[in-house]
């Protein structure tokens, strides 16, 4: 099976901080059950979206399954007072501060109930558009610290963001303004079908971080520990005035780029196959189990909780009376012009 | 009252409104140190600080997705474009986030940003020194567009566009930036989004114009026996239908200036608007007279730009009709 170049490199690379001395980088077995909890939480409400999507209850969805070691890892380094900026990847990841499914699947079902207040979870809005966001999360990092506020923005995004001009753009204004940022790139190889070797020449995307004088490490993507050690590192330096970090989180698509998506012709099936036999949150709870942290009991009664959370939130969002068509008007301006309703 | 040139109203404006809320700041490039390639910022790094006036990098999708999550951290920036046309990186910015980000909260965050630019040709600059692209502004859903002709408006327009909690565009018409001299009140002063100005009354024809080329159909109307009246319409978004129809209603001809090229300029929205809201009181077609569909030809600007010569021409043939 052909294993491209840069995976091997990022193999190499790997830099995790999960210290020999320090038994999964130092968190308490709470933690480590609250890790687990939130890892279950978003591959339920990845694996349930799929099939509300197949029977027609939410539209066109973008499939995150065996990213979750990225996305729980990463902010569970964060306080509450920092703020998360997702992409479409990372739709569900309020559920970590408890943002409620409903509203999720609402924005999936392009109900207006899907949208909520950024400020309310210091979760922006999910954001289509690629790598548009991540000036965002600069502004926002810069702006606090220009306000005297503590906060640390984390910004999600792909591997193919990392062509887009505003992801330059954004990354370079954090660097210069020292904006406490965090940037995660969750690299899983494939832009829709466009693969890395397509997208970059760098030998790791990390390497980018060079170009803006900011430290740029490379972690598994299906370790969550190592992607929460790396994330807590940037997060401290990022407090303490050391400015931003670019975080590249590397594993191998294991799933459609999303419901309208047929993978087979182009990815790597075999590679694919692999991936799933070795996914995060199964990796997870064997390293858990072995060292009596977790029990099956326990793994039943998560994945339990976060069935029940899902079949409560799809019931509540199927539930809601279809959206006020007055809702077109109401939210495009605060003080509207006067002629906007003719149509 | 002092008497200023119109890109001192702009400073002017810029100064009240940073000592007026300590949430304003204005960033862009080349705004601090230098004060701005044409002074507008001048004098506000030294007063306010570098904090609160910025040199950003050279960037303007970043400088403007910067400026959003400023205002999610509570800010109300005001941007420095350079130039019209140096604003085309940030496009994505303004049409994907700017004008739906408070739509996609359920109207729960407000965006206050205000974008300000030089825009227009005449000045014997380079190519992209010169564009007139307000209609990519004003087809933008969730932004408003304003462009001031005097330098009492430059002020007033840009302190309530700062002011107002939707984001605003402003294009200063950099043309007349040190030729318009006129009085502009001291402290603050607002001029609302959405009222045009009647330039001057009359009864034959009308000639609606913004920003550059309202000095040059005041040119015109002195030249000709024709009564025009002008409507300097300030505001492209919103828009004042009330004073503009009726002028239209009281002269039944009408006479558009703009210098952005032709096909969907904003004197096609005028027309469209004037012929559904009073096709009764026209007496003659609606005639634009406009920059042409072309790359803006800086070495020929004068064969391009709406002169006086070309809006009489216009205004004979509605007469004559």
């Amino acid at each position: 099976m052909p294993s491209p170049f840069w995976c091997e490199l990022a193999s190499r690379r790997m830099a995790t901080d999960t210290r020999s001395d320090v038994r999964f980088g130092g968190l308490a077995d709470a933690d480590l059950l609250e890790l687990h909890r939130r890892m279950v939480l978003l591959r339920t409400y990845d694996e349930r979206s799929v099939v509300y999507h197949r029977q027609g209850r939410i539209g066109t969805y973008a499939i995150f399954w065996n990213h979750e070691a990225i996305q729980a890892g990463a902010t569970f380094a964060l306080d509450d007072e920092d703020w998360i900026f997702p992409s479409y990847r990372e739709s569900a990841i309020g559920l970590v501060r408890g943002l409620p499914a409903e509203t999720i699947l609402q924005w999936w079902r392009g109900h207006p109930s899907g949208w909520w207040n950024p400020a309310d979870w210091n979760v922006a809005s999910i954001s289509v558009p690629i790598a548009s966001h991540v000036p965002h999360a600069a502004g926002l990092a810069w702006g606090k610290k220009l306000r005297g506020e503590n906060a640390v923005a984390m910004a999600f995004f792909g591997d193919g963001a990392t062509s887009e001009g505003e992801f330059h753009e954004g990354v370079n204004l954090a660097a210069v303004m020292n904006a406490p940022a965090v940037f995660i790139c969750n690299n899983n190889q494939w832009a829709i079908s466009t693969p890395l070797e397509a997208q970059t020449r760098a030998e790791s995307l990390a390497d980018k971080a060079v170009g803006y004088g900011i430290p740029g490490v490379t972690v598994d993507g299906l370790d969550v520990l190592a992607v929460y050690g790396a994330a807590r590192e940037a997060v401290e330096r990022a407090r303490s005035g050391g400015g931003p970090t670019l975080i590249e989180c590397v594993h191998y698509r294991a799933a459609p780029h999303a419901t309208a998506d047929d993978p087979r012709a182009y990815i790597d099936v075999a590679r694919m196959e692999e991936e799933r036999a070795n996914e995060c949150l199964g990796r997870f709870e064997r390293l858990l189990i072995d060292a009596g942290v977790l029990t099956a009991d326990r793994v039943a009664a998560a994945r339990k909780d976060a069935e029940d959370l899902m079949r409560a939130g799809i019931a509540a969002a199927e539930a809601e009376p279809p959206a006020d068509p007055e809702l077109v008007f109401t939210h495009a301006y605060v003080d509207p012009p006067e002629n906007f309703r003719n149509g | 009252m002092a008497e200023l040139t119109l890109v001192e109203a702009v400073n002017d404006a810029l100064h009240t409104e940073l000592a007026r809320d300590e949430d304003v700041m204005v960033l862009g490039e080349d705004v601090g140190r230098a004060g701005g390639v044409f002074r507008a910022t001048a004098g506000l790094r030294d007063r306010f600080g570098p904090d609160r006036c910025v040199d950003t990098p050279l960037a303007e999708a970043g400088l403007l997705g910067g400026a959003v999550g400023l205002c999610m951290a509570g800010w109300r920036p005001v941007v420095e474009m350079q130039y019209d046309a140096f604003s085309y990186p940030s496009l994505n910015q303004l049409i994907t986030h700017v004008g739906r980000y408070r739509w996609r909260t359920g109207g729960r965050m407000q965006f206050p940003l205000t974008i300000r630019m030089p825009y227009g040709g005449g000045v014997r600059a380079p190519e992209l020194h010169d564009d007139s692209p307000e209609a990519y502004y004003v087809h933008t859903p969730g932004i408003k567009v304003a462009i001031p002709s005097t330098p009492a408006d430059a002020k007033g327009l840009l302190a309530a566009a700062i002011r107002d909690p939707d984001p605003v565009v402003v294009l200063e018409p950099k043309l007349v930036y040190r030729t318009s001299r006129g009085e502009v009140p001291e402290g603050e002063h607002l001029v609302p989004l959405g009222e045009a100005r009647i330039v001057r009354g009359g009864s034959d024809v009308t000639l609606i114009a913004y920003g550059a080329m309202v000095p040059v159909c005041e040119q015109a109307a002195d030249a000709v026996a024709v009564s025009c009246e002008i409507v300097d319409i300030r505001s492209l978004r919103p828009l004042d239908e009330r004073t503009i129809l009726a002028s239209v209603a009281k002269t039944g001809r009408v006479v558009i200036v703009h210098e952005a090229p032709r096909t969907c300029g904003f004197g096609a929205e005028l027309a469209a608007t004037i012929q559904e809201r009073a096709i009764l009181h026209l007496e003659a077609p609606i005639l634009r007279v406009t920059g042409f569909d072309t790359p803006f030809p800086y070495t020929l600007e004068h064969e391009y730009l709406p002169d006086p010569d070309r809006i009489l021409d216009a205004v004979e043939r509605v007469v004559t009709f």
